[in-house]
């Protein structure tokens, strides 16, 4: 934000890290910490008296979340594409996982216990079942053939389908959404025939029919659903999550009422605040204009990420960030919209804001994998010849 | 952007894709911008509005008190439900003073209550105009409780007409029920509730202790204070938001409410309807008999009775009287019930006499007496005069109705309960160690002996405000004299006009040697008359000690806390609290010559026909003398397994009055019809009060503890 637009267009073509990226997330975060513990200061029944608690325990899941970043970005791009498989295996293991020894919040099991930390594996799902697409067409694709068939496709969705398989299982509604529709931008951007496209966008209105009218949701997810239709029908049952949602928002107005002072944040009135309804903190404590300025580094990172992937020479590079800009960019923009009441309400956290450590690893292992993009279709050298980059190097330059 | 080097169509379909993608992500998030706009300028007023009209409301869920349960596991104590009418403030400030004022009367008129105490219950305590014991000391979020206990079709009135009664909130809450098996009342082992005051909610928060609130209210005498706070449980607290109607919109914050714990008591309810019957009886026959000494009917204003387990110090059953409904403390008790329940005039209700009373103990003191001088040079084999006088200076001491017997031991003493046989007793150790009537520290075995047995000392009992009683020694007569001398020296030096003759010489004399204990104090003593009180648990406790062979418990009325799941938090043990030294043997003395009262003594009259050679009742009788009124009426009794007590003040004689229904306490203990007695008739199953708790089980239901079966050879042994 505060760089010059003649210095971002050159830094685009300047080898290195792509600094308004960077930026766009870093402004996330402080804000997103800043939200955070404005939501949770005054709840003394989750922070147990101790108003920084959570602003505590976010620091702590931001700088896990950067090294991770960092230590992605440094890693050479050979060796991503080897670690790649494992972080799908690894994720899918996870996900078995939380499947027959996970907690269960909020009426879905999505999360194990690992030394006193909730971890929640199908955040990492999505990243990995964007590497492992990307890879599969990589592969396909420099073993010299050039076009994308049924066979690509089929292979793409399989490696798709099993961790959204499990996913349906827990189930966990937003997850299995957010990685629908990313699955299909990363179809869409690897050039998979328009005819596959069209069908399975088909398919998926089947099957959204089917879950509706073959009551294979749970009731909640069901209710969540009619009452984001009219919320005004039972505004103390499910519909009372969006409205709450909007009053809060709509409190804020043009300027907000100042970070700590938004009086339905303070009252506690809106559910989950600190988590999948951050948004509203943001609107109702800084307004049109601080909530304006949230989307626009969210846009941001999503328009670098579209950027990055159109700068990629090689074909994991340009898949790999197209899909990464579908998965964030949708995830954002269902997020913000149910926090405005014009989505439904389901289990999605706003990526590098809302509360919570595995959002937080996975969003920045996403940015780190950019970074080592844009780092390779920027480099002078020929790529065979690039070297790892060490962190000292990033922070000299 | 870079120039594309390859002409791959696959790369160009791409190419084309992403900026499909780009135009989508940018409409999406212009949406959004829409959206934020339309949400927070356009129509931002009303949001506004809407926030402006909500509010939270704090939702208190009273715990459920913990039942108390007998020893068989009948409850004693237990919860029902009742509406309770609140007002949430906070809305009721967003009303217009017209409909708010509109709304109080209305609610007044609904509820019964009056208007002003409605308004008074409002404030909060240490506003303006608030008023001490009215006001609200809890939460400014949480709703205030205006009416307690209000019938149902009120409530459901109320609860149907939500427009009529914008801001008032009706819930039900868990209140006190009083089961009353067999009828007991147990007013005075149970104690009461009543709201926290704000001292002791501030001492709670410092305490960090967030099992009460505001709106608790907490044991105030007996069992429910002493195990308040296993009683009590905890509170839940929730969050809802309420619209401007006080409708809920939703809630936040869920923090479930625990039960309190049950509490097990030793107390059987047979024999305490038993024993609450037998002194309800024995006044009542009382006040129907002649006393020939004051030529009017026995007053027996108040009395008491006692079951303790002799080998445990448990309490079985206590009785009080007079007395008072535990139930009128249910939901707020009037100012005109108060001031009966504290009233001289009835009696003083809440005076638990069987611990809180104090009285002197008459002849049911000898037995003491007779170990504490068997512990000091006299023995089974002293023989004295019991004669119809005895002059002690100048004052000659009669014996009861002035008999005269000759000389006796001991044993004999004790069953006719000669005075003047105990005189001598006293006089003996007056003279030997006590003969300068100023020396506060001369040696008295007899006082040393009474405070062997617990007296003049709280026994411990588990339950709050017991009485200590006061053993009129030396040391307490120069203390008295202190305190007394300035306004009777007063008396004797500027006599006011109008003083009696008895008086000016009572001031006089007591001005000047007043403190001296003097051979008359000291024959006094042994006889229980004088200036010596006990409570009647602490003559009932002494006597448990001479059926135990020496042992003084805390006599304990609490036996477990039991989760409300079933579980046994803890169990209360019987707890000793010293033990009587008896080198000589005079306990074993006393307890095989008190077994003579019955037979040939002063309890024969009343116990004729009674299986004596199968229930082996030790007694002693006594009739203390009260300056200025009725004599008050005591029977102590004991054997191996059990304590009875029964006294009555201005009754008149120990067993004319007493003596029938002690004996009734033994026969329904032991099953004894006639001269027969059936053990499986007992009140407690198997004759000895188990050890055994009741079992709890899952479904709620309690099931009594096995019979302890004493068999042929657990009788009462002499």
């Amino acid at each position: 934000m505060t760089t010059t637009p003649s210095r971002t267009s050159r830094s685009l073509r300047a080898p290195g890290i792509d600094r308004v990226l960077m930026l766009a997330v870093l402004g996330l975060l402080v804000l997103g910490t800043l939200l955070v513990w404005s939501a949770t200061s005054h709840r003394d029944d989750l922070t147990g008296g101790d108003p920084t608690a959570y602003l505590r325990k976010q620091l702590v899941n931001v700088c896990i979340g950067l090294v991770l970043m960092v230590v992605v970005m440094a890693t050479d791009h050979r060796w991503v594409r080897i670690v790649a498989p494992l972080v799908y295996l690894a994720s899918i293991g996870g996900l078995v996982l939380v499947l027959t020894a996970g907690t269960t919040i909020n009426g879905s099991r999505s999360w194990i216990d690992v030394a006193g930390m909730s971890i929640q594996p199908s955040e990492f799902a999505k990243l990995a079942v964007v590497i492992g697409m990307a890879l599969l067409v990589a592969e396909r694709n420099e073993g010299r053939r050039t076009r994308v068939g049924a066979i690509e496709v089929v292979g793409m969705l399989t490696i798709a389908a099993i961790p959204a398989a499990l996913i349906l299982m827990q189930p966990d509604l937003g997850t299995l959404l957010v990685l629908s529709a990313t699955v299909f931008g990363v179809l869409a951007i690897a050039g998979a025939p328009r005819r596959w496209l069209a069908f399975l966008a088909a398919g998926g209105l089947v099957a959204a029919v089917t879950v509706f009218a073959g009551d294979l949701l749970k009731e909640y997810q069901v209710d969540r659903f009619l009452a984001f239709t009219n919320p005004d029908l039972d505004p103390r049952g499910a519909g009372y999550n969006t409205e709450q949602a909007r009053i809060a928002v709509g409190n804020g107005g043009l300027f907000g009422q100042g970070l700590f002072h938004g009086s339905q944040t303070r009252a506690g009135f809106v559910p989950e605040q600190h988590t999948d309804f951050i948004f509203t903190v943001a609107g109702e404590e800084l307004g049109m204009i601080g909530a304006g300025v949230l989307i626009g580094l969210l846009a941001l990172v999503i328009w670098r990420a579209l950027a990055i992937s159109a700068l990629s020479t090689d074909v994991f590079g340009r898949v790999a960030a197209a899909g990464i800009a579908c998965w964030l960019g949708f995830q954002a923009f269902w997020n913000v919209g149910m926090c405005l009441g014009i989505m439904p309400v389901t289990g999605v956290p706003l990526p590098f804001v809302s509360y919570g450590g595995s959002s937080m690893f996975a969003g920045l292992l996403a940015i780190g994998l950019l970074q080592n993009i844009h780092l390779r279709a920027t480099a002078t050298q020929p790529t065979r010849y690039a070297r790892p980059l060490r962190p000292g190097h990033l922070v000299s330059r | 952007m870079r120039p594309i080097t390859t002409r791959d169509p696959s790369k160009e379909r791409s190419r084309l894709r992403l900026i499909v993608v780009r135009v989508l992500v940018f409409s999406l998030f212009a949406t959004l911008f829409a959206r934020l706009y339309y949400l927070q300028v356009v129509s931002g007023d009303s949001y506004r509005q809407a926030a402006a009209s909500q509010s939270l409301r704090e939702v208190v869920v009273q715990p459920q008190r913990g039942l108390i349960v007998d020893d068989q596991g009948r409850p004693l104590v237990t919860n029902r439900t009742a509406w309770e009418v609140s007002v949430d403030r906070t809305l009721l400030g967003k009303l217009s003073s017209h409909d708010r004022s509109v709304l109080l009367h209305r609610l007044a008129d609904a509820v019964r209550v009056p208007l002003k105490r409605v308004e008074q219950a409002l404030v909060t305590c240490g506003d303006s105009g608030s008023k001490r014991g009215r006001c609200w000391n809890g939460s400014p979020y949480q709703p205030v409780p205006v009416a307690n206990d209000v019938p149902q079709s009120v409530a459901l009135r109320i609860l149907e007409q939500p427009e009529d009664y914008p801001a008032v909130v009706t819930q039900q809450q868990s209140v006190r029920a009083y089961p009353q098996p067999y009828g007991v009342n147990l007013a005075d082992i149970v104690g009461y509730l009543s709201p926290i005051t704000a001292g002791e909610l501030e001492r709670a928060k410092k305490d960090d202790d967030d099992s009460v609130n505001g709106a608790s209210t907490v044991g105030r005498a007996g069992i429910e204070e002493e195990y308040d706070r296993y009683l009590r449980g905890r509170p839940g607290y929730q969050k809802v938001a309420v619209d401007s109607m006080g409708r809920v919109l939703g809630q936040e914050g869920v923090d479930r409410d625990h039960p309190g714990d049950t509490l097990v008591t030793s107390i059987d309810a047979r024999v305490q309807s038993v024993a609450e019957r037998a002194l309800h009886d024995a006044i009542t026959t009382a006040r129907a008999t002649y006393d020939p000494v004051t030529h009017r009917n026995y007053r027996a204003d108040s009395g008491a009775a006692i079951v303790l387990q002799a080998q445990t110090g448990r309490v079985v059953a206590m009785a009080s009287q007079p007395t008072y409904d535990p139930a009128q403390w249910v939901g707020g008790v009037s100012s005109k019930e108060l001031a009966r329940l504290y009233s001289a005039k009835a009696g003083d209700p809440l005076l638990a006499r069987a611990y809180q009373g104090q009285f002197a103990p008459g002849s049911t003191w000898k037995p003491i007496m007779t170990v504490g001088a068997f512990n000091n040079d006299l023995g089974p084999t002293t023989r004295l005069d019991c004669s119809a006088g005895f002059m002690v200076g100048n004052r000659l001491f009669h014996n009861y109705e002035s008999a005269s017997y000759g000389m006796i031991d001991f044993a004999k003493a004790l069953q006719i309960s000669c005075d003047t046989f105990f005189y001598r007793v006293g006089y003996h150790f007056w003279q030997k160690y006590g003969q300068d009537p100023t020396n506060v520290h001369a040696r008295d075995p007899l006082v040393s002996e009474a405070k062997a047995f617990g007296f003049g000392r709280p026994t411990g009992i588990d339950v709050p405000g017991e009485a200590s009683g006061r053993i009129a020694d030396r040391r307490w007569k120069l203390a008295y004299w202190k305190s007394m001398k300035g306004y009777y020296c007063g008396i004797d030096k500027h006599p006011p006009a109008g003083t009696s003759a008895y008086l000016k010489l009572f001031a006089h004399e007591f001005c000047l040697e007043g403190s001296y204990y003097r051979a008359g104090d000291a024959v006094n003593f042994t006889i229980g008359q004088g200036d010596t009180l006990v409570t009647p648990l602490q003559l009932a406790r002494a006597y448990a000690a001479l059926a135990n062979g020496g042992t003084l418990y805390e006599p304990r009325i609490a036996k477990a806390i039991v989760s409300p799941n079933g579980k046994v938090v803890k169990r209360i043990e019987p707890k000793i609290q010293s033990r009587v030294k008896d080198p000589a043997h005079g306990i074993a003395y006393v307890t095989n010559a008190l077994l003579g009262t019955a037979v040939t003594g002063t309890m024969a009259w009343k116990m004729t026909g009674f299986p004596l050679d199968q229930v082996h009742i030790r007694s002693k009788t006594g009739s203390a003398e009260v300056w200025g009124k009725q004599s008050t009426s005591w029977v102590a009794s004991y054997d191996k397994n059990y304590v009875v007590l029964m006294m009555v003040t201005q009754g008149g004689t120990g067993s004319g009055t007493s003596g029938p229904y002690v004996r009734k306490i033994w026969e329904a203990l032991y099953g004894v019809h006639g001269s027969s007695v059936d053990r499986k008739d007992a009140l407690i199953p198997g004759v000895v009060a188990p050890d055994a708790l009741p079992s709890f089980q899952s479904d709620g239901s309690i099931l009594p503890p096995k019979p302890r079966f004493a068999g042929r050879h657990g009788r009462s042994q002499p």
